[in-house]
């Protein structure tokens, strides 16, 4: 609780920085919505009649790699497995099969690593949480960084405690012993 | 002891670990899902008879009657080569199947992928064959049922059917000494 406080604390100055996150952000999500509407690699011979259909299609195409590739999914790719694939997934959605059932049918061939969006196993767990755990990490390190710094300005601003009476003794003593050697030395201003 | 300055070393040693077993996985490699299951069921015809008027009998000699199926590959350790006259690496380990054949006495069955009978054929007399029978899978349609994303990929099957090894890519002399004539042993024991 009393390290919310201090972070709220130090806020204000962090606050200044907040439109030009913001407005970077939003240009990133405009960015990435310019691209949305792709035609991808699909052949006008391999489109479904039934718009629904193909409509359901492109979804799971964009969902499946490109294993020649690897970078791309099938929906872009010009790799022939990749049009193979279009087709095999078009082939079982005109059978009947839901998307699950299509995905389930590549994934019993291919593995999960056909997957673009790997599922949440055990196995997967780090990959899922990772960078989670690194944004905490950095999180309370940074957090912890400003509480520090924000003590030590108050302990300046708010100037040191006045010097006890042995405090002021060990001075004056600490100085008339400086002076004194500097008299028998010859150095005194 | 102050051991705080141990901490960017521990984060330099992690990250360098990291990158030291990231940067030297083969992405190429991927595990097949289908390790220790039975060879998917399949039915390929015969590459088939170049009907161009003139006599057969000038072609290897070979008969390629049969095809090839699932049920061909129970009863001994065989391997199943994936393979097509329009492949590049295929011609890089055609000696390896050769040996494998006639020197090691395996037998090695041939899916022909996407092929045309006549390079097919034209290829197998010109290169020698290696295969106790082949099946043309002219639309890569069984080659999606064995999971194979490239040609060529080799597996080793054992006496029931279940395949047992996954090679991707061509078959290197090394590979035929180090991986594939062990496994084959300890399978056939």
């Amino acid at each position: 609780m009393k390290v919310v406080l201090e972070t709220l604390r130090v806020a204000p100055t962090a606050l200044k920085v907040v439109p030009t996150i913001f407005l970077v952000v939003l240009f990133m999500f405009l960015a990435l919505g310019l691209g949305t509407e792709r035609a991808g690699a699909v052949e006008p011979s391999e489109v479904l009649s039934d718009p629904l259909l193909e409509a359901r299609a492109r979804e799971i195409s964009q969902g499946l790699r490109c294993l020649v590739c690897q970078n791309q999914t099938i929906d872009d790719s010009n790799a022939g497995l990749a049009k193979d694939l279009r087709i095999l997934v078009r082939e079982r959605l005109l059978a009947g099969d839901s998307n699950q059932q299509v995905v389930t049918f590549v994934t019993d061939r291919y593995g999960d690593f056909v997957l673009l969006k790997p599922p949440l196993k055990t196995g997967t767990v780090l990959l899922w949480f990772g960078p989670l755990l690194i944004l905490l990490f950095g999180g309370v390190a940074l957090a912890r960084f400003y509480i520090n710094r924000h003590r030590q300005e108050k302990a300046e601003s708010s100037g040191a405690k006045p010097l006890s009476g042995a405090e002021k003794k060990r001075l004056q003593s600490l100085l008339t012993e400086d002076a004194v050697k500097d008299t028998v030395e010859g150095n005194s201003p | 002891m102050n051991l705080k300055f141990l901490l960017p070393v521990a984060i330099f040693a992690a990250i360098a670990l990291a990158f030291a077993v990231g940067l030297t996985l083969d992405a190429q490699r991927l595990p097949s899902v289908l390790i220790d299951k039975l060879a998917p069921q399949f039915e390929l015809p015969p590459i088939a008879a170049i009907d161009d008027g003139e006599d057969s009998g000038e072609d290897t000699g070979k008969p390629y009657g049969g095809g090839l199926s699932s049920r061909n590959l129970v009863g001994r350790v065989t391997l199943v080569n994936i393979f097509a006259s329009w492949c590049v690496p295929c011609r890089v380990e055609h000696p390896q199947l050769m040996s494998l054949s006639r020197d090691h006495g395996i037998t090695i069955f041939g899916i022909n992928q996407k092929d045309t009978p006549q390079d097919a054929r034209a290829w197998l007399a010109r290169h020698d064959d290696p295969y106790r029978a082949i099946g043309a899978d002219s639309t890569g349609r069984v080659s999606i049922d064995w999971g194979v994303y490239g040609v060529p990929e080799t597996f080793v099957m054992d006496a029931t059917g279940r395949i047992r090894y996954r090679h991707v890519g061509p078959i290197m002399p090394r590979d035929v000494t180090r991986t594939l004539l062990p496994l084959i042993a300890e399978l056939g024991s």
